[in-house]
């Protein structure tokens, strides 16, 4: 090759290697944009929140009072009607995704059911919360409880149950179902037997980022009626009721007026005094924290099964 | 010309949806005695033998046409009424890849008495070790029975999954090419152990290595392109092969 050819060889490459390094600070600034956000965010509501992180903030009820108003009635909501979907939401999902996945024959039936559970995964929240509106609190007379929320946000959570089984029921090798059918198990040993427990790492990781995506929401649960100023906690069961004289029975809390997290920051930052909207930046902090909290845990779970079992 | 007969396949078809994989195989499996199936790959071997275990089932769209008698029943394993469950649990299977299960050491050789109701642990302890020895595992694993399978090296794992076919006691044991994935050390264990499992079981094994069947079988048939070409004692069959076809396949002509 000549000098004159390879000079102008080289000023191609440099030409070329030009386009490389230009989309990789056009991909850098676009991730960047992301992380950057969140936490631009976190630290401003750290800023303004984190003054207001006080042990009487998690004991006490909301008040008129921004400096003594807290959040015990929010956060006991929260727990309450997160377990209610969890306990809704997981036999039903994992139920569902294993239907789906070992039992339902392969027609245009299941496909239909499949792209369905796929699109409700994309349905607005709030929508979940009208239908909730028409069935738990008008049909089935739930009232404007923590068990209407419960189920409402079980609903919503369904799809990333019944996704995440069956993606966990799918790792597993079809060696290993042949292996137990070879050794006579019916199909329901093979499931309960093995498949459930291989699978249960995949489930519970679900589970967790599915819970994580309940607890920030907010638009259902107004819809469904949550209060936003509560200033007393469910009946514990057997506890007396004040007014009443009577101990409260083992599920009275389910039927109890409640307030989210969510609902308490929403109500705090449309108030004008200034300490309300400390008072709602201390709440986006716990929810914050409440969720990464959650994903960092699904996380570490999915590497912990990963590193436990190697197909 | 083979003594007493444990299962015959008897003008066997299979059909894969509209494809005829197995074309009117006759064959007898003898009692107490190996015998082993080879030919080129897609002649229709692991079809065959996948068969005897309703394996089939499993996957929508195949059919089975004729008769796999189990003796001294009579019955047609294959037949629609008789239920698949029931099959596996007298012939027992051991695939290609080892495939223990994501348990102990002691669960997986457990499993089978498990399906079966069995509940009693010191039943349970006992048929794990005796299938554990049987498997010659036990001097290897007895101090680790609760150490997950996955930890065992390949052919160990592979002498778990005989133990664990084992342990239910079957009356046949199915073996899919079982040392295809194993070295040379851990084949030559297993195939051992083929040799030794005779006296208590009837067993029926696919190869691919003509020397392995040549060692380890008492009977061997030779299959081609969905037919059972030849079938015969071992030592004749591959001494002197009665069709060209078996003599050019086992002769390294063809496959």
């Amino acid at each position: 090759m000549k000098a004159q050819e390879l000079e102008a060889l080289r000023a191609l490459i440099a030409q070329h290697k030009r386009y490389d390094v230009l989309f990789g600070v056009v991909g850098l600034v676009a991730t960047m944009v992301g992380v950057v956000t969140l936490l631009a965010l976190f630290i401003d509501l750290i800023i303004d929140g984190w003054g207001r992180l006080t042990w009487e903030f998690f004991t006490s009820f909301p008040s008129r009072r921004p400096e003594e108003a807290g959040i015990l009635s929010s956060w006991v909501g929260t727990v309450l009607v997160m377990l209610v979907t969890m306990l809704a939401a997981v036999p039903m999902g994992v139920a569902a995704g294993v239907y789906l996945e070992e039992y339902a024959p392969r027609n245009w039936v299941t496909t239909l059911i499949e792209i369905n559970v796929t699109n409700l995964a994309g349905v607005p929240s709030i929508v979940y919360g009208l239908l909730a509106l028409g069935l738990f609190v008008y049909i089935l007379d739930f009232g404007e409880s923590i068990l209407t929320a419960g189920l409402t946000l079980a609903l919503l959570i369904l799809p990333v149950i019944i996704v995440a089984t069956r993606e966990a029921l799918r790792a597993i090798p079809t060696a290993i179902r042949e292996g137990v059918y070879a050794l006579g198990a019916t199909r329901w040993q093979l499931v309960s037997e093995h498949l459930i427990p291989y699978a249960s790492g995949g489930i519970l990781t679900g589970v967790i980022i599915g819970l994580a995506r309940a607890i920030g929401e907010t638009a259902p649960v107004i819809t469904i009626g949550a209060l936003t100023f509560i200033a007393f906690l469910p009946p514990a069961p057997f506890t007396i009721d004040p007014a009443t004289g009577q101990p409260a029975g083992l599920f009275d809390w389910l039927f109890s007026p409640f307030t989210v997290l969510p609902i308490q920051m929403f109500n705090w930052v449309s108030r004008p005094q200034p300490g309300f909207i400390l008072n709602a930046a201390a709440v986006g902090i716990v929810i914050i924290v409440a969720t990464l909290a959650m994903n960092a845990l699904a996380i570490w779970l999915r590497y912990r099964i990963r590193n436990k079992i190697k197909w | 010309m083979v003594g007493p007969v444990k299962a015959e396949a008897r003008n066997f078809n299979f059909y894969y949806g509209q494809t005829q994989a197995l074309k009117n195989i006759n064959l007898p499996v003898a009692e107490h005695k190996v015998t082993a199936l080879i030919g080129p790959s897609g002649c229709g071997k692991s079809t065959l033998l996948r068969s005897f275990n309703r394996m089939h089932d499993l996957y929508p769209g195949n059919r089975y046409e004729g008769e796999i008698m189990l003796y001294p029943d009579n019955v047609n394993m294959i037949a629609p009424k008789v239920d698949p469950i029931e099959v596996r649990m007298r012939v027992a299977m051991v695939f290609q890849k080892p495939n223990p299960f994501p348990k102990s050491v002691y669960e997986n050789v457990a499993y089978g008495l498990r399906v079966r109701g069995e509940k009693r642990k010191s039943v349970l302890d006992d048929r794990v070790e005796q299938a554990l020895r049987n498997a010659a595992l036990w001097d290897e694993v007895k101090d680790r029975l609760n150490d997950l399978a996955f930890n065992l090296s390949g052919g160990q794992q592979q002498r778990l999954c005989i133990a664990r076919a084992l342990a239910a006691d079957p009356e046949i044991l199915l073996f899919d090419e079982p040392t295809s994935a194993l070295d040379p050390i851990a084949t030559a264990s297993i195939e051992e152990l083929v040799a030794e499992l005779r006296q208590k079981v009837t067993i029926l094994i696919v190869t691919h290595n003509m020397q392995q069947a040549a060692r380890v079988s008492d009977y061997t048939a030779f299959m081609y392109l969905g037919e059972l070409v030849e079938f015969g004692p071992t030592d004749e069959l591959f001494v002197k092969p009665k069709k060209k076809q078996t003599e050019d396949y086992i002769t390294g002509r063809f496959g």
